[in-house]
């Protein structure tokens, strides 16, 4: 097969062009629909137009601004349209899947309906940002949604309202907010560093090593939640002052917790991208020997990925406990699954060295956007675990496709 | 059959970039042993792993006991009598050495294995090669030489026609050794072959009938064994003329010594004991021996990746203790590591971290990176050293190993060494990238920069190296001077203590 002939090239000025006008009439459509002749019929239709015409702008413009990087052409052929497929299947099986719930719901097209998606996945986020990391050095972190429930119910503890009858600590002065938030913080920092000291120190697997931490974490919790006056009760009656700091809603209408996510996210990609320790991290990852021979601190580099990584779960146990202004020691159970299988999802390897911010954002909204489309249009929650299972598998399966080619040569 | 149990005839072969076997032929007698010699990369284990089935061939036939076969696997090379015992023995250590050998075919009773019946076999096949061993023993407590003698044994029970040792005697006291002699004559008075890779000349003397020599991938011929002598199989292993495949050299080391390394033994009996040299400044310091002389050990204990039990170094006439990576670069050495993809190469990051990840602290400021800074040194560098890449953002797995190499050196200079240790620099790399190597390494000594090579071409040792230093089976046994030098008297250093 020559495959010159099937090649097509476009110079990259005209196809960011192609983008930015295509973008641009989008948007206008968009606006002249919502205020010419917009009906209600399709609700927020017109608003998500003028987005994607946004999205696609922009797309356009970065493509302009990088030409002298990306070089002058854009080519097309039958093998790249396949790989764009194949790097893309998950975005494609989204789409028909939003498509197929608005076909028997309309009404998830509304802004409320995305603001809510964006708000539920903050958290998640969160948590699997700090465990990307571990993933990073091919070591699932198996303690994360321990992490969480601790840093809950550490937060919430001290945090209840003086009236509230089932105090925690019955004669707890009110403290400032800030105090109780970084002693939860804290505490999941040092069990960060108990896993970095044993991975590091004993080369022992993270596998292993936050298994045990994990046990220890909810041993440690329990007795935490048992202790009286509480015993085991679950806390609530948590103070207005806490609980504001994940439920305000900006404007009334876009919840805090989107830009807590989202600059999060920046540092995440920041520490990753343009840090020391981010490149030490992808170096030990892709090749823990030659980044020893390097001269990486490999030591130093694994307790900093734990420890980070346990700051970031406390984190997400805190706003967890004032989103939900409650708390007890099963909160976050089970959510280090969740957020590894977003992370794979989102093309990160477990073996270690290979995965990227961007990745871990689209796998987790696509684990919310199954969930809160399926439960949208009311398919029970057995199917959704089915479903959700067989998108962990099917995705996992089309991303490995990718490096079959380096496997097999 | 005819006169020869296997023949194998003009056997070729390719790997990209490498002619690693061209028109090779071995014959080998029902009933005797038959040593193959050559220095490190003559293609021995190639040939062998083509006979063996790992390999295929690109061109040539296999004649084994008057039929033409074509060895696609090592399931049925086995099959077919022909066993092969490798250098590096890799037994499944937590289970008995008996459940080791019949692995894949163990005796049944119905669906249940049946140990008695193993056990008794395995006794059975011991004696017949007096070997006292409890075949339950697990495999991972057997010392290397009874693991030898094991996978020999192993070997017979798959009534192997032929058997393929590859330095079997490396990790045997003489005793041991003496054993593996009597299994050997043992095994061949039942008409069975012996196809023995060695390079202890003495050995090769004593247990060989006969002795095919093989040089660069190239058959250079077979004699018996009975009118040769140690010097005649050296010189015809190494007999090849020097061509011009070094650049002219033009610069010499200076008087001042810049890292003296003083009896420096390490915690491991078998590794290296009691070394000491000088290195001169603008020097570049040979080190060569063959593969097991412990040379890499050494590099690396310099360099802080080993254990050092006891001895001195000196930098600059200072005394300097270099416990890890991070003090042995504050001392201003470097190493480039003989295994370029297991410790140097980061696959899957680009060419641009690659490059700069030894020397990362120099383009941050308080741990964040300047990408500015990061680019323009690797790029400077990149370009000196001719790395050919698409681009910065390259993966490095898409570079040619030559140009990785180029790379993994461009990360050591960023770190601006005053000694770069650099380990088989050019395996596995094609002559033209050899070359811009080797430039390299005569405009660092321009510059006053020393460097050490080891390298177990003999060629580049000669051709590159001001003084070269042999080692054999850990210990020192000579440093030559450039103009003293020549491939007999090196080999002969190599093979000092063996026998």
């Amino acid at each position: 097969m020559n495959r010159v002939q099937n090649e097509k090239t476009m110079p990259r000025e005209k196809y960011s062009m192609i983008f930015v006008i295509a973008g641009l009439a989008i948007s206008v459509f968009g606006f002249l629909f919502r205020y010419l002749f917009y009906t209600g019929a399709v609700y927020d239709l017109p608003w998500f137009l003028v987005i994607i015409g946004v999205f696609v702008l922009a797309y356009g413009a970065l493509q302009y601004a990088k030409k002298e990087k990306l070089g002058p052409d854009v080519v097309f052929s039958h093998e790249k349209s396949k790989t764009f497929f194949l790097n893309n299947a998950l975005i494609f099986a989204l789409l028909v899947l939003v498509l197929v719930v608005i076909f028997i719901s309309p009404n998830f097209m509304k802004i409320d309906v995305l603001l809510d998606i964006l708000s539920q996945s903050s958290i998640k986020l969160i948590i699997a940002l700090g465990i990307c990391m571990t993933l990073l050095i091919a070591g699932p972190d198996l303690s994360a949604g321990r992490m969480v429930g601790l840093a809950a119910v550490i937060s919430t503890s001290m945090l209840q309202n003086p009236t509230y009858a089932n105090r925690f600590f019955p004669s707890m002065p009110q403290v400032p907010v800030i105090l109780p938030i970084l002693l939860a913080v804290a505490a999941c920092g040092l069990f960060g560093a108990l896993n970095g000291f044993l991975v590091a120190k004993y080369n022992m697997h993270p596998f292993i090593a936050t298994l045990a931490t994990q046990v220890i974490i909810y041993g440690a919790c329990s007795l935490y939640f048992d202790l009286p006056p509480n015993h085991s009760q679950p806390i609530g009656g948590v103070r207005n002052d806490f609980t504001v700091l994940a439920q305000y809603k900006i404007g009334n209408t876009i919840s805090v917790l989107i830009p807590i996510a989202i600059v999060v996210t920046l540092l995440m990609w920041f520490v990753l991208n343009k840090t020391v320790f981010g490149k030490n991290i992808y170096a030990i990852g892709g090749n823990m020997e030659a980044a020893r021979v390097s001269g990486v601190n490999v030591f130093k580099t694994l307790m900093g990925i734990f420890i980070f990584a346990g700051l970031l779960y406390g984190f997400g146990g805190v706003l967890e406990a004032a989103r939900t202004a409650g708390a007890t020691n099963q909160y976050g159970n089970g959510y280090e699954l969740d957020a590894i299988a977003a992370c794979c999802v989102g093309g990160v390897s477990l073996a270690g060295g290979i995965g990227k911010v961007s990745g871990i954002i689209v796998g987790v909204l696509i684990f919310t956007v199954i969930q809160y489309g399926l439960q949208f249009i009311n398919i029970s929650p057995m199917w959704q675990q089915v479903i959700k299972g067989i998108i962990i598998a099917v995705a996992v399966a089309i991303d490995l496709s990718k490096y079959k080619k380096v496997l097999w040569h | 059959m005819g006169e020869y149990m296997l023949e194998m005839n003009n056997i070729s072969k390719s790997f990209p970039g490498v002619k690693a076997l061209n028109d090779v032929t071995l014959k080998v007698r029902p009933g005797s042993v038959h040593a193959l010699v050559g220095e490190n990369g003559a293609g021995k284990s190639t040939l062998m792993k083509c006979l063996f089935g790992i390999h295929q061939p690109d061109s040539g036939d296999i004649i084994f006991n008057g039929e033409h076969v074509n060895v696609t696997s090592t399931k049925q090379a086995l099959d077919l009598g022909i066993s092969m015992i490798h250098q590096e023995l890799h037994p499944i250590r937590f289970r008995p050495v008996m459940e080791n050998i019949w692995l894949g075919r163990f005796p049944m009773k119905g669906i249940a294995v049946d140990k008695k019946e193993m056990i008794r076999r395995t006794r059975d096949l011991f004696a017949e090669i007096d070997l006292n061993i409890n075949p339950e023993t697990l495999a991972g407590d057997l010392s290397p030489s009874n693991l030898q003698l094991v996978e020999i044994a192993k070997a017979v029970s798959c009534n192997a026609k032929i058997i393929i040792m590859d330095e079997p005697t490396s990790s045997l006291t003489d005793n041991e050794t003496k054993h593996l002699f009597k299994i050997i004559k043992q095994f061949q008075k039942k008409g069975c072959a012996v196809i023995y890779i060695s390079h202890k000349m003495e050995e090769i003397l004593t247990i060989s009938d006969e002795v095919t020599v093989m040089r660069d991938g190239s058959y250079i011929g077979s004699w018996p064994a009975a009118g040769l002598t140690t010097d005649d199989i050296i010189n015809k292993m190494v007999g090849r003329t020097l061509t011009n495949r070094f650049p002219e050299k033009d610069s010499v080391p200076r008087e001042e010594t810049i890292l003296e390394v003083k009896s420096l033994c390490s915690p491991l009996p078998r590794s290296f004991q009691n070394i000491s040299f000088e290195l001169h400044q603008g020097e570049i310091l040979g080190i060569g021996g063959l593969v097991g002389a412990q040379r890499t050990e050494l590099v690396e204990a310099i360099f802080g990746l080993r254990e050092i039990a006891s001895g001195e170094i000196y930098k600059d006439s200072q005394k300097i203790e270099i416990k890890s990576v991070a003090d042995a670069k504050r001392h201003g050495l470097a190493l480039l590591t003989e295994e370029r993809r297991a410790t140097g190469v980061f696959a899957h990051l680009t060419v641009l971290d690659n490059t700069v990840i030894a020397s990362q602290r120099r383009y941050a400021w308080k741990g964040v990176l300047s990408d500015a800074k990061r680019v323009k040194a690797a790029r400077s560098m990149s370009k000196n050293l001719n790395v050919k890449t698409p681009s910065l953002d390259t993966e490095m797995e898409n570079l040619s190993g030559g140009n990785q190499q180029k790379v993994l050196i461009a990360r050591w200079l960023l770190t601006q060494p005053d000694i770069l240790i650099l380990d088989e620099p050019t395996r596995g790399i094609d002559v033209g990238a050899k070359y811009e190597i080797y430039t390299i390494m005569l405009n660092l000594v321009r510059q006053g920069k020393s460097v050490i090579m080891i390298s177990s071409e003999m060629p580049e040792l000669l051709g590159m190296a001001d003084r070269i230093m042999v080692m054999c089976e850990g210990r020192l046994t000579g440093i030559l001077n450039r103009d003293e030098a020549d491939q007999v008297s090196i080999m002969r250093l190599a093979t000092k203590y063996m026998n």
